[in-house]
């Protein structure tokens, strides 16, 4: 039985290596090796850096939210635990400077109110529509789960806002077309977003392209896995209790197994 | 099975026993002989078990926060995600859920091709185990498409645009299906339904796998049958059961690994995307579990041809009882079979490794071969080896094999003809 034993262990191996392998493959290929942060919010107990979210959140209002919308995400989630963490006052204050549409009223009117943490993320557009024809053709996609939505995750976010470059001599771009070395086909429809100081951190931290970058994909990877914190902690609380509960129920069966001449 | 008829001990026990016998079926499960020398490849029948019952529970939950909408359902897995109580946790154990589930049934079908499990008198056992797969692989197939993400959408139109390739009436039972002219609002109304109804349709079919079970009894890592039960088994209650919960739990570890530390890993970023039926994905991959069938399917350079091979494939396995005409189950007494199942084992591996590749170059020859060799094993190598190969002597019984440490054939006796 050994052998087959050992047989076995090796399949079980390279079927291991094989996942690995295309695993990252799956998705389409951007050029280049990603740029890697290491993340505060990687590994079994990764957290995000509170500031860096709130930091983050500033960069989202003050550049990406004039054309990027975050429509599956509330005000007040900005104060929820494992989040920015605003306080409440905070978030009323970030709410209420927005003015919402709502209606229609008795009257049957549609009114404009001032924002309650409440509401959705206003979005910058009406429909998407509005958005690709104010954009070039291009239409800015949604923030809520972007991170999610593309391979490489945060690393290829932050790689992407790091990404610009002037195109290699050979390449022509066309009116409003933009090089990135990270993008996929290295062609992308959106300027470099961020430029140094383009925001004024209230916390007094430099606010350098890299700075921002980090920051605003801290933010964006918690508004698509607002959960991560907990899931972490929840996670690792789960395995020790299933590792306890196996080790008792192992000795249990090993000494149910000892009345008879069998081994398990 | 049992020795003995049971007897209920109360008045009530007795009474009811007597119009509905559920007491003398608890009592059969429960004292059920099993080989005693089942290792722990057979542990997969209750994991599985555990991972339909998962599916279901969270599945149900879900269905109370789903909203089966072309418009909205990419947006209500968004408010599962973010504002049900746990709405995250329960969608990734249902996602995660289905991956683990097709993990444990191929080691579960593995385990039977190696043991011969599926060889007289246990054929019905077999097939009605491809039934359960085949359902299974409906379910994830439409659950995949529920999120109503990129892959979903171009998944769902690549699949049902399959059935195109019948003649004649290709393109009419297209619509049918989609209920439609494209995969639309009413092939995802109708595949929320479906999805719902599969798992309770497996659930039936488990109920009547473990019948089949329980008539001829396990099979066991030497293969033969039971010669004396009080030597050779052991009932099921304590020792199967506390066997089976400790591989369950270690099971379970690996299942958390997933649903807490990487959730997402197994499944594709584009379904992030909200379904957009005018933005192709580049690369249109299913879930890893039906990789190999899909190397099958564009292996072939004729669609209808792609279709029926990609069929044949699953269905090759029905007549797998009367294709393998070795008389002895066990791999570990067949030589020659031992070495043609790791190939074989690799073969499948390799085509769900070119599955996920595009298919081109390199990938589609080795794509091709690999499906070539995958119906040559069963059409070819399975009766020609059990007709040819000289296997080793055969154990006399369970428990023989089970004191000399293993399955040793030097221990063995030296003629074989009754197994």
């Amino acid at each position: 039985m050994k052998r087959f034993k050992l047989k076995f262990k090796i399949i079980v191996l390279a079927f291991f290596l094989l996942s690995a392998s295309v695993a990252p493959s799956l998705g389409a290929e951007s050029s280049g090796e990603l740029l890697k942060v290491d993340w505060s919010f990687k590994g079994l107990t990764g957290k995000f850096d509170r500031a860096s979210l709130q930091r983050g959140f500033q960069v989202y209002k003050e550049v990406c939210s004039s054309c990027h919308s975050m429509q599956y995400l509330s005000y007040r989630n900005l104060g929820e635990p494992g989040g920015p963490e605003f306080s409440e006052q905070e978030v009323k204050a970030i709410a209420l400077s927005i003015e919402i549409e709502d209606g229609p009223d008795s009257q049957g009117e549609m009114f404009t109110r001032p924002g309650r943490p409440s509401d959705k993320f206003k979005s910058p557009y009406p429909n998407v529509n509005a958005s690709i024809v104010a954009n070039g053709g291009a239409y800015p996609p949604d923030m809520s789960v972007l991170v999610k939505a593309r391979p490489g995750g945060s690393n290829y976010i932050y790689s992407v806002l790091m990404g610009y470059e002037d195109p290699p001599t050979g390449t022509t771009l066309d009116e409003g077309v933009y090089y990135n070395k990270y993008m996929i086909g290295n062609k992308i429809k959106m300027s470099a977003p961020l430029i140094e100081d383009i925001v004024e951190y209230t916390d007094g931290t430099q606010a350098t392209v890299e700075q921002m970058s980090k920051d605003v994909t801290t933010f964006l990877t918690w508004a698509a896995e607002p959960e991560l914190e907990e899931r972490h902690r929840t996670g690792v609380k789960v395995v020790i209790y299933l590792i306890l509960l196996t080790t008792l129920v192992y000795l249990s069966m090993k000494k149910i197994w000892s009345r008879v001449d069998t081994e398990v | 099975m049992s020795e003995h008829e049971y007897k209920p001990k109360s008045k009530i026990g007795k009474w009811f026993n007597d119009r509905l016998p559920l007491l003398t079926l608890g009592a059969h499960l429960t004292d059920y002989p099993t080989p005693k020398n089942l290792n722990y490849w057979w542990t997969f029948g209750g994991i599985l078990t555990f991972c339909l019952l998962t599916q279901i529970v969270t599945g149900i939950v879900l269905a109370m926060h789903y909203v089966a909408h072309a418009d909205l359902a990419f947006a209500s897995v968004e408010h599962i995600m973010r504002d049900v109580n746990f709405g995250w946790l329960i969608r990734y154990i249902h996602s995660n859920g289905a991956s683990m589930f097709f993990l444990a049934v191929y080691i579960h079908i593995f385990r039977s091709l190696f043991y011969g499990s599926y060889k007289s008198p246990r054929e019905v056992i077999w097939i009605i185990g491809l039934m359960i797969y085949l359902l299974m692989m409906a379910a994830a197939f439409m659950g995949y498409v529920l999120p109503w993400g990129q892959m979903s959408f171009w998944g769902a139109t690549v699949i049902t645009n399959l059935f195109s390739a019948i003649p004649l009436v290709g393109d009419s039972i297209t619509t049918w299906l989609w209920g439609a002219y494209s995969v639309d609002n009413p092939t995802l109304n109708r595949f929320f339904s479906l999805h719902y109804l599969i798992p309770f349709l497996i659930l039936g079919l488990v109920v009547l796998h473990i019948w089949a079970l329980h008539v001829p009894g396990n099979n066991n890592p030497v293969g033969i049958d039971i010669k004396k039960p009080s030597k050779d088994t052991v009932p099921f209650h304590p020792y199967i059961t506390i066997k089976d919960a400790f591989a369950l739990l270690m099971f379970m570890i690996i299942f958390a690994g997933f649903v807490f530390f990487s959730p997402n890993v197994l499944g594709h970023s584009d379904n992030y995307i909200p379904a957009n039926p005018l933005v192709t994905p580049a690369h249109i991959v299913p879930e890893w579990y039906l990789l190999p069938f899909y190397a099958i399917l564009r292996s072939v350079p004729d669609k209808l041809g792609g279709v029926i091979l990609m069929f044949g494939a699953i269905f090759i396995l029905f007549v797998l009882p009367w294709l393998d005409t070795s008389k002895v189950r066990s791999a570990v007494f067949r030589p020659i079979y031992r070495q043609f199942y790791w190939i074989f084992v690799l073969d499948v591996l390799m085509l769900g490794y070119m599955g996920a590749m595009p298919a081109e170059g390199i990938y589609l020859v080795l794509a091709r071969v690999g499906t070539i060799y995958y119906f040559l094993h069963f059409i070819v190598v399975l009766p020609v080896v059990g007709l040819l190969e000289k296997t080793d002597p055969i154990p006399m019984s369970i428990s023989e094999s089970v004191l000399s440490g293993g399955a040793d054939p030097s221990l063995a006796r030296k003629d074989n003809e009754k197994i």
